[in-house]
């Protein structure tokens, strides 16, 4: 048991002692272990333990055909997993060389920037819970909801969502889908006004949050974080902007940064990011109109799974079904490295491919595990207090932090 | 954005490296070299601190594992130019049971946790590494997991063998 301090000092003198915090604290809001020594309410260091909940999402994607490794990626970052579905796809699509047509990049434009609001909405909301303000968070949780509910009318599912598949959709959005995106686009935006007001210029807020876990980009850099908690410390890396997927260059918006890096700064810029999404869900659905209505996925039956009915009754569907699922398609023997910009930062899959019915080796870049190493040593000095908001700032989610 | 491209970087690279590096190709525009565990360190180094190119930001390190080679293991490192907006891929390859590289936690922070995850599921053993001990999976596992000769399940089951799906 190398990786944890050992509990044998019995110095009657000592003054510190060792508190072991997690891996079921309710403060942490997941399964995170953090063994700290503390001087009274100061922390002076501390080990990160995790892989708790490993599941050896790496091992088994080896074993699976593209498509069935959607759902893997659900279990990723689990608060957006859209992203993480449209981000596999995308990468697949890449290794391919499939194009695909505007009007599916705007419906995953859309359907990535409703996630992550939805991602954001939970790390800002469980903010405020940590501070002491539940009722900005009971707001928010109301939202969340509707956006769940936009999921469930496109794809059936709620939280682990397996959304879209290779080449685009596997349904077109339907009536009450662009009804209650259009829905939400009125509603959400007085909600999250009011949870400003109630948390911008709060001084119990202000002082709580401000200049806790502040962090230089030098820093930031360094430890390779990236996401809203690199932006909050004045570097605009963002992967939407510097490497647009997606079709994210026909949109018009801004990259909130910050300048401090503390959990002030990185919940400003969530929530400026949150106004920037829905910017960018109003021009998606703009732009739609002007698309050929209907269109919903490529023209590649090779890797496209066709309609059930036409299995059914056409020869030609039959055996395109039966060539994809039996993985009977030669697929280029390459690699490729695809990242799309997460809830908590790039999120890049690097799949080497070798010509077969699964990837030879796929590695996720899972932001949560890269931003989440500096967590211990930035937290040593800070209050117990301060490091458990710097936790849910950080908003580091078990299942991608393990993968 | 975007004021270097590939082949100003393939140009210096060779300039600086020589032969020492292999030629470069470029699979979907991400520039891809191979390079050995003695000259990686001066290669990061290089990438990191050359005033033109500033590969300052570490993405990713990972490993493979390529059974049939003789030199079988493979660390990959991907780089970012945040400035230049170029990207670079890196792989060394290793050989022998505990297959040894230098550390890159000298040049990035954020390389720690990444070597301590390759070791964790490769094996390699990364020179010079602060704390390198298992990450994800438990601490006395005995194997490294993600070597192809583990497979996905425990070949004893008998409730899955082929002939009960007609195969």
């Amino acid at each position: 048991m190398t990786n944890h301090p050992i509990f044998t000092d019995n110095d009657p003198q000592k003054e510190t002692f060792i508190l072991n915090l997690g891996p079921t604290h309710p403060a942490t809001h997941g399964v995170f272990q953090n063994v700290l020594v503390m001087d009274g309410e100061r922390i002076i260091s501390g080990v990160s333990t995790i892989g708790y909940i490993h599941r050896a999402f790496e091992k088994i994607a080896e074993h699976r055909p593209f498509y069935q490794i959607t759902p893997l990626t659900d279990r990723l970052n689990y608060c957006s997993s859209p992203i993480n579905n449209m981000g596999w796809h995308m990468t697949v699509e890449k290794l391919l060389g499939i194009e695909t047509p505007k009007r599916v990049d705007y419906l995953r434009v859309i359907v990535m920037e409703l996630a992550r609001i939805s991602d954001h909405l939970i790390c800002n909301g469980i903010l405020g819970v940590d501070t002491g303000a539940f009722s900005g968070f009971l707001y928010l949780m109301e939202e969340r909801e509707h956006i769940y509910e936009i999921y469930e009318e496109i794809c059936g599912a709620r939280l682990t969502t397996n959304i879209g598949r290779i080449g685009g959709f596997e349904r077109d959005f339907n009536d009450i889908a662009f009804a209650k995106i259009k829905k939400f686009l009125v509603k959400f935006p007085p909600i999250l006004k009011e949870f400003e007001i109630l948390f911008n210029r709060n001084r119990i807020f202000i002082e709580r949050t401000s200049g806790v876990g502040a962090v230089d980009p030098e820093t930031a850099l360094n430890y390779s974080w990236s996401g809203p908690i690199l932006r909050a410390t004045g570097v605009d890396y963002d992967v939407r902007v510097n490497e647009p997927y997606s079709s994210y260059q026909d949109f018009d918006f801004e990259i909130p940064v910050g300048t401090s890096g503390d959990v002030y700064d990185r919940y400003i810029v969530r929530n400026e990011e949150m106004w920037q999404s829905l910017r960018i869900i109003e021009q998606a659905l703009q732009k739609i109109e002007k698309e050929p209505k209907g269109v919903f996925h490529a023209d590649v039956p090779e890797f496209y799974l066709p309609p059930k009915e036409e299995v059914y009754n056409s020869m030609e569907a039959l055996i395109y079904h039966f060539k994809i699922v039996m993985g009977e398609i030669d697929t280029p023997k390459t690699e490729v490295y695809h990242a799309v910009e997460g809830g908590n930062g790039e999120l890049g899959f690097y799949l080497v491919n070798d010509g077969g019915r699964s990837p030879y080796r796929l590695h996720f870049r899972r932001p949560s595990f890269i931003n989440y190493q500096m967590y211990a040593p930035m937290s040593a000095g800070m209050l117990l207090s301060d490091a458990i908001i710097n936790m849910s700032s950080l908003n580091v989610i078990a299942g991608e932090l393990d993968a | 954005m975007g004021k270097l491209n590939n082949q100003q970087v393939i140009q210096s690279l060779t300039s600086a490296f020589g032969d020492r590096i292999s030629v470069p190709s470029e699979p979907y525009d991400f520039l891809t070299f191979e390079t050995s565990a003695e000259n990686i360190s001066e290669v990061l180094r290089f990438l990191k601190e050359d005033k033109e190119l500033k590969f300052n930001y570490l993405t990713d390190i990972t490993g493979i594992h390529y059974p049939e080679q003789k030199l079988s293991i493979g660390v990959i490192y991907h780089l970012h130019s945040l400035s230049n907006n170029v990207r670079v891929r890196i792989k060394v390859f290793i050989g022998g049971d505990a297959p040894h590289i230098p550390t890159a936690t000298k040049l990035w922070e954020g390389a720690n946790w990444m070597e301590r995850e390759t070791y964790d599921f490769f094996g390699v053993i990364f020179d010079g590494h602060p704390n390198l001990v298992r990450i994800l999976n438990v601490d006395d596992m005995t194997v490294f997991p993600m070597r192809r000769e583990h497979p996905l399940e425990d070949p004893n089951r008998v409730d899955k063998k082929d002939y009960f799906f007609g195969r």
